[in-house]
């Protein structure tokens, strides 16, 4: 916000983030609000999607430090210096992910609100786990929400996933 | 209004010079893939490559005024007026070609966006030249159409066109525009429904910098420069209300009986009195409670209205009619009005989206600014339309292994709103009768709608409308039926059922789920069974048919659905995957609705206002989901998606009767309605539940 807010608790301070690998200095008026309207709102980055607000559904899942978080749980105040991955930064430059990948080729999606979350959840569960069983996808998932009804394709997708990239390991 | 009239085939679509082709339609894609689907039309009906087509949906003054995107039936009733424009338009550049070639028509062929001479290839003109200064003709409803063995994309699996985007998260969705100097707002609800707002202390809100209050009546909105500080400035802001308030929710079965005042009879064969007379009728009662439509993101909509005219971004189902709402409101003409279709979350009917545009564009106004709005999803859960509680009491008469006489009362308020407006009673309550008829070849049956003309909680269209209670009712008791004639439920209806391809559903579900005659069986503690339903989509729609494969913990009452057969018949099939997409969708999200999903309420407003309070399936409850397509390329496009949700319930319950002896009548089949059912636990008191219903549990 503008420097001319003269409210008490509107003090200016800055934020140091990584972003997708780019470093990112955010001015921030509230310290309590949530790292996704930062990203949405201030950064630009609208591919991480806003839902409950609340922890419970999973579409703001980003990755912090690697370890994937709720973006609309996080306060921007306790963050800095901190590396974040959006779903802008999951893959390589033009390069798709083979999460990415694997849900074209499966299909698995309809209007897409609820992908973005996934895509994140499901690429760092593949960086610990390059072949997860159906049981661990779905678990893993648990807390992602889809209204369409894509779960079937997402965990066959994933399984996908991991037998090409096993294939490429090997 | 889901047809149209005849109209310039320019205004369908329009060929650029370098051969690409943009079609406008009045239908929008919902999140389903119906923008795929029309390419595919289209691209075959004018031959040309796939990629050459760009759809461009629902924007005033620009796209056809197809009515609304509802009831799975953009294929149905959407594509017909499209493909004979695409078919004129195809006539149109073949005749111009020949004219320019000097040759006859009938020499002509057509491939990829060419005309070319049979058997001279190299003697070509491409659409792009022929198709300049536009088209000029009316669209010729009578225009002959290419047969389906010429088609290369409707039939195929072709990827959807907006997933690539979606994967990486690149595509725009309403709730991503942003403009320049644009104002995040949100409504300040009041505590209680109807409540009026007396007074807004405008002082609590004072160390939020740039912060506006917008006040009409008991409309009240803050808006901020950013969403973070809208949302904190209503948290804060201190109002008084006062009024209000919302029946007790125990009686929503009985004020639905009380209240109803207009009754239609929508069959009656006569002799269903004679019927019930030699026979001592079965009887039993069904309720479905008030569902939310829960969309994952919530509505959303983007306003800038000027003094001379106003722009709207929304994804609304019927943009020309939520133009002439915004004329009204703003008192602008409604050409000086645009409402411009952006994909948003799915609805799966109307989830508040055109409320959301409307107070967008309000609030806009009175900024006299740009406003993004977006729902909270505690509004949306609290506030938006519900899909309407629904109660339903059958009879029927058995002999000699068939029925005789069957009689279906069902209670049920209007499925429809539009901007807060409910229509006036009428004999279909607007598809609250949606397949309370059965298709079944029955002795005599009887079907009474009583139209109650409101419900305790603010209702419009929810996936499937009336036919969701409706099925549930008749395939449940249906399955009561054969069990009381001691028949296989399978061999029953088929026992019952004269239509070929409705015959040809369940014979096919039963090979793909190797049905057996619907006995139980255990995994360990659990007790197993199967069931199965059937129906023809509103009458004349898709033919569905499924099998549930369930699983009872008898101790804790946990129903958990394992597998989902479905075999599927909407006649041609545009995009197989794609049916498959929503087919599995509409499986998932039914199995959600009937195990877990009713909105609760207190004296004074929704309190199932997160998914902890309204929860809906999770990853790892998901049934399997396995489906046979039954293509019939001769036949028309049915509708697809909302087929599939209909059978799901029963199927469901059937299952739970076929494993246990319990019989659900009521939805959701929460682990304590089935103990409750069971009469184990006989302290839960579950607030709709009368002993009286319960004709014959166990
Ligand atoms: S929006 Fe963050 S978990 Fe739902
Ligand atoms: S695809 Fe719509 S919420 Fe998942």
């Amino acid at each position: 916000m503008s420097a001319h807010d003269a409210s008490a608790d509107s003090a200016i301070d800055t934020v140091v983030l990584v972003v997708n690998g780019e470093r990112r200095t955010v001015d921030v008026d509230d310290p309590r609000m949530p790292l996704v309207f930062v990203l949405r709102d201030r950064l630009g980055l609208r591919g991480t999607k806003l839902s409950c607000g609340c922890g419970e559904c999973g579409a703001c899942a980003v990755l912090v430090d690697g370890v994937e978080e709720r973006a609309c749980m996080l306060a921007i105040g306790d963050l800095d210096g901190s590396t974040v991955t959006t779903i802008e930064g999951i893959g390589d430059g033009g390069t798709l992910h083979p999460v990415q990948v694997a849900l074209l080729a499966e299909q698995a999606s309809q209007c897409g609100y609820c992908l973005p979350g996934i895509v994140v959840a499901a690429s760092a569960l593949l960086a610990r786990d390059p072949d997860p069983s159906e049981t661990t996808i779905a678990t893993t998932l648990a807390g992602h929400l889809c209204r369409c009804g894509t779960y079937g394709r997402v965990v066959r997708a994933l399984r996908r996933a991991a037998v090409a990239t096993k294939g490429r390991a090997t | 209004m889901n047809g149209s009239p005849p109209a310039p085939v320019d205004r369908w679509l329009s060929i650029d010079r370098d051969g690409a082709v943009h079609v406008f339609v009045g239908k929008v894609d919902l999140g389903t893939g119906i923008r795929t689907a029309l390419a595919q039309i289209v691209a075959d009906e004018l031959d040309v490559p796939l990629d050459a087509v760009h759809v461009v949906e629902g924007q005033t003054g620009i796209t056809p005024d197809q009515g609304r995107t509802v009831g799975s039936q953009s294929l149905q009733s959407g594509a017909p007026p499209l493909r004979a424009a695409a078919a004129t338009a195809r006539k149109i550049l073949l005749e111009r070609a020949a004219k320019q070639l000097g040759v006859g028509v009938e020499r002509l062929v057509t491939r990829d966006g060419v005309v070319s001479v049979a058997g001279d290839e190299a003697t070509q003109i491409a659409y792009g030249a022929l198709a300049e200064g536009g088209f000029g003709r009316e669209v010729d409803a009578e225009v002959p159409l290419r047969s389906a063995a010429t088609y290369r994309w409707v039939g195929t699996s072709v990827p959807r066109v907006d997933l690539p985007d979606k994967v990486r998260g690149a595509f725009a969705l309403v709730h991503d525009i942003a403009l320049p100097a644009m104002w995040h707002a949100r409504l300040v609800r009041p505590p209680a429904v109807g409540a009026r707002l007396v007074e807004v202390d405008a002082t609590s809100i004072a160390g939020f910098p740039d912060v506006r209050i917008v006040r009409e009546g008991d409309f009240l909105a803050v808006a901020a420069r950013d969403q973070w500080r809208t949302l904190e400035a209503a948290r804060t802001l201190v109002t008084r209300w006062s009024g209000g308030g919302l029946p007790d929710q125990s009686e929503v079965y009985e004020r639905l009986r009380g209240e109803a005042s207009t009754e239609a009879v929508t069959r009656d064969d006569g002799a269903l009195d004679a019927a019930f007379a030699k026979t001592k009728a079965h009887e039993a009662t069904y309720r479905w409670p008030f569902q939310s439509h829960g969309s994952l993101g919530p509505p959303c909509a983007v306003a800038d209205v000027r003094t001379d005219g106003a722009t709207i971004w929304c994804a609304s189902q019927g943009v020309y009619l939520l133009r002439a709402r915004l004329a009204e409101l703003l008192a602008l003409p409604e050409d000086a009005i645009s409402v411009v279709y952006e994909e948003g979350s799915g609805c799966f009917g109307d989830n508040g989206t055109d409320e959301a545009a409307i107070e967008a564009a309000r609030i806009s106004c009175a900024l006299g600014a740009p406003v993004r709005l977006q729902w909270t999803l505690a509004e949306q859960l609290g506030w938006d339309p519900k899909g309407p509680a629904m109660l339903s009491t059958l009879r029927g008469a058995l002999r000699a292994g068939r029925i005789v006489g069957w009689e279906h009362a069902v209670w049920t308020p209007p499925h429809f709103r539009l901007h807060g407006a409910v229509p006036a009673p009428r004999a279909d309550a607007v598809a609250g009768d949606r397949n309370a008829t059965v298709d079944y070849a029955i002795g005599a049956q009887r079907v009474v709608v009583h139209i109650a003309p409101h419900a305790a909680l603010q209702q419009s269209a929810l996936r499937s409308l009336g036919a969701a209670h409706n099925v549930f009712a008749n395939e449940s008791f249906f399955d009561e039926l054969a069990f009381d004639a001691g028949a296989d439920p399978l061999r029953f209806r088929l026992d019952h059922l004269d239509d070929s391809r409705a015959r040809a559903v369940l014979e096919r579900v039963a090979e793909l789920a190797v049905w057996r005659g619907g006995e139980p069986y255990t995994d360990g503690p659990l007790l197993c069974g199967r069931g199965i339903a059937f129906a023809r989509y509103d009458g004349h729609g898709a033919y569905v048919a499924a099998i549930t494969s369930c699983a009872v913990d008898t101790a804790s009452g946990r129903i958990d659905v394992r597998e989902i057969a479905i075999a599927h018949d909407c006649g041609l099939i545009v995009n197989p995957d794609g049916l498959r997409n929503q087919i599995e969708g509409n499986a998932i999200q039914a199995t959600s609705r009937a195990l877990l999903e009713e909105v609760h309420f207190d004296r004074e407003r929704v309190t199932s206002t997160d998914w902890s309070r309204y929860p809906i399936l999770r990853f790892p409850d998901a049934p399997t989901v396995r489906i046979s397509l039954i293509d019939r390329p001769e036949q028309p496009a049915l509708g697809a998606g909302e087929p599939t949700t209909i059978v799901i319930a029963p199927a469901i319950a059937n299952a739970v009767f076929a494993a246990t002896g319990v019989r659900l009548r009521e939805v959701p089949f929460s682990a304590a309605r089935y103990l409750a059912e069971r009469g184990e636990l006989r302290n839960v008191t579950i607030s709709s539940m009368r002993p009286s219903d319960r004709v014959r549990s166990n």
